[in-house]
């Protein structure tokens, strides 16, 4: 026996290690006929660890002071070694772990990948979501930039909507009567710390729970149902190394135009960095148009699509909380026999494109200023987004269903 | 279904470049980063003309000479007249208090001012056609004003060396029309000349802006095509171990 065996008989007789590899890599046996949207999992995972790394490293040289903050990210830029990529990379994998995201969470629409048994592994990917809006959002006001505070500024006074609780609950969040140094320094707090415990804790809860179920696919058919002799899939390959040298390329070809962007556009003409943002925070000064960043876009059009009622923006408020509420829900809306969108009618088909560009009208129509045609738009689509998921027990009933095959294709 | 949805993308990106309203007109400023005599005359009218109300206290001196391709001797000499250490900022000796009284406002910083004015070229496009709209206007009170920027509180600070002059065309100015502009008395440089010299002090601003870019764009070439040569070996990988997978 080598030394290499000898030491990892030792680990193994105090330490699962062979065993959890097995489980999670070498004998983990994944559907054969992953297709492209079956990238993005492994990349959101990339993007978090790359998210970590170069939050680490910026937290070095980064100063949590309202006096010296918007100072202490230009220093980094240009006095710390390397401090302009980190920077650049950290920007950009805030908007990067987005895109991926939201790729990911379609697929999961495409497949039916919520629906039984992966209840669990849906509601932890949403919770995995509502963590990662909070983790940006408070991440944001950070470099103290006039979009950081007015964007901050916005958003907490939403709590203030709240009725009877709502400006206490608002102060007590800012830790004073406006966004300020006592803001800044416990958004830092739940930054660096609170939230990527939360994030780190859900996402192994998440690959927990699929690792437990198995794999969905783009046919929507249970793998486990057809097993060989040995009690392996038929359909199954293990995941390492067929998915791991797979999602290599994938990272790759991510990487490729992650890299675009971080040397030739890092701003993405105001996309992933706002020009207001290079402008220190000015308590005094309101930016003539605040916009959130553009992945909570749809979410602030749904917040201004719902006009005020008495006297109170709590309505807009709650809409825009049943909107992610809804995502939470839909393995109990969908009542379809089949998972995948392969072997769904027509109706479903239409449901879901209404749905996507609906979602992508209202992530445009945030951007804009709130009026007009525009807010006549942005309540068309948000009813659209909600009818989604609230006649989706309905229409996923009626809607006429292909013949789902016994084993798994390639397509 | 995947057409589509990239389909309508691009509608929704498009459409964005006009979502703040009216638009103003802004000349090219065509800098070039890389031309270094460019750059050290455009230091030279900001250490001049700019750093006295303004401040652009993210640069050092050293880093500007280093990256500028002047000696921290030379810059000493020529080009540091607020502070004594070449490792210092471009800082200045006016308080903000003093700004605020003068000039009704603070003069921003202008350490990343062409970043703050626009991404991408904007920035400089913006920077320099601010630069060469100063006109004159018996209502405000340095008695010039500016068509990039309104009633703007900063006097014309480069105007021996423009001249002055006035606007021809208000009223289409305020609906968005480029503005027309007549000298009324001359400067030191033509007007050929001043229009290089609001380039030079752009490119300079641009490059305090984010003095790390050069390194970017050079940095990147050799990133994208690492990961391309990578891509094939990892493809060939990926084809290899899967070729017994139907």
């Amino acid at each position: 026996m080598s030394m290499l065996e000898k030491t990892l008989g030792w680990v193994d007789d105090r330490f699962p290690l062979t065993k959890m590899w097995k489980e999670h890599l070498s004998e983990y046996y994944a559907p054969k006929n992953f297709n492209f949207w079956y990238f993005f999992g492994s990349l959101a995972l990339m993007v978090l660890v790359l998210q970590i790394l170069t939050g680490i490293w910026l937290t070095m040289s980064y100063k949590p002071d309202a006096d010296m903050a918007f100072a202490s990210v230009e220093f980094i830029m240009r006095d710390v070694e390397w401090g302009w990529l980190i920077r650049y990379l950290h920007s950009t994998g805030a908007s990067a772990f987005f895109i991926v995201v939201y790729l990911h969470m379609y697929r999961g629409l495409m497949y039916g990948s919520y629906k039984q048994p992966r209840e669990l592994i849906w509601l932890f990917g949403m919770f995995i979501y509502l963590a990662l809006m909070a983790e940006a959002f408070l991440g944001y006001l950070l470099p103290w930039g006039q979009m950081s505070f007015w964007g901050a500024q916005v958003i907490v006074n939403l709590f203030a909507a709240v009725p009877f609780v709502g400006p206490d609950l608002a102060v007590w969040i800012r830790g004073d009567f406006v966004v300020g140094d006592a803001t800044l320094n416990r958004f830092f707090a739940l930054h660096v710390i609170a939230l990527p415990i939360v994030l780190l804790g859900l996402v192994v809860a998440h690959i927990i729970a699929l690792h437990e179920v198995g794999s969905n696919n783009p046919d929507g058919v249970e793998i486990k149902k057809n097993k060989g002799a040995d009690g392996i899939p038929l359909d199954g390959i293990p995941f390492h190394p067929y998915y791991s040298v797979k999602d290599i390329v994938g990272v790759v070809v991510f990487l490729f135009f992650f890299a675009l962007v971080v040397f030739y556009m890092p701003e993405l003409g105001g996309w992933f960095l706002e020009k207001d943002n290079f402008v220190p925070a000015n308590p005094l000064q309101t930016p003539e148009h605040i916009v959130p960043l553009w992945y909570f876009t749809p979410f602030y059009a749904i917040l201004r699509a719902v006009p005020p009622m008495f006297g109170s923006q709590f309505p807009g408020v709650l809409a825009m909380g049943l909107a992610i509420v809804f995502l939470f829900l839909l393995p109990w809306l969908d009542r379809s026999p089949v998972k995948s969108i392969r072997y769904r009618g027509a109706i479903y088909k239409f449901a879901l494109a209404v749905f996507i560009i609906s979602f992508i009208a209202l992530g445009r129509l945030g951007t804009l200023p709130a009026g007009g045609i525009y807010l006549t738009l942005s309540q068309i689509f948000s009813i659209l987004y909600f009818a989604f998921f609230i006649l989706m027990p309905w229409y996923t009933v009626i809607d006429k269903t292909k013949p789902v095959p016994e084993r798994v294709t390639f397509k | 279904m995947k057409k589509i949805i990239i389909a309508l993308v691009m509608v929704a990106m498009s459409g964005l470049v006009n979502a703040a309203g009216m638009k103003i007109h802004l000349d090219e400023a065509n800098i070039d980063l890389a031309d270094k005599a460019s750059l050290q005359r455009g230091a030279k009218l900001f250490v001049n003309y700019c750093l006295n109300c303004h401040s652009a206290n993210f640069m050092r001196y050293n880093r500007m000479g280093k990256d500028l391709g002047l000696t921290d001797k030379q810059v000493e000499d020529n080009l540091m007249f607020t502070t004594d250490k070449v490792g210092n900022p471009m800082g200045i000796a006016m308080k903000t208090t003093e700004g605020e009284k003068w000039f009704g406002t603070t003069p921003p910083d202008l350490s990343v001012i062409a970043r703050a004015k626009g991404s991408g070229d904007e920035g400089a496009n913006w920077l320099y056609t601010y630069f060469r709209s100063f006109y004159v206007d018996d209502s405000r009170p340095f008695g010039m004003n500016n068509t990039v920027f309104k009633d703007v509180g900063m006097p014309h600070v480069l105007w021996e060396l423009q001249g002055e002059q006035k606007l021809l065309n208000t009223d289409d100015v305020a609906k968005g029309a480029k503005p027309e502009f007549a000298l009324t008395s001359t400067g030191s440089m033509t007007i050929e000349e001043y229009d290089e010299a609001a380039r030079d002090l752009t490119n300079f601003l641009v490059y305090t802006g984010e003095p790390s870019k050069l390194e970017r764009l050079a940095l990147g070439p050799w990133v994208l095509l690492f990961l391309v040569l990578f891509f094939f070996v990892a493809y060939a990988m990926k084809k290899d171990y899967w070729r017994d997978i139907h």
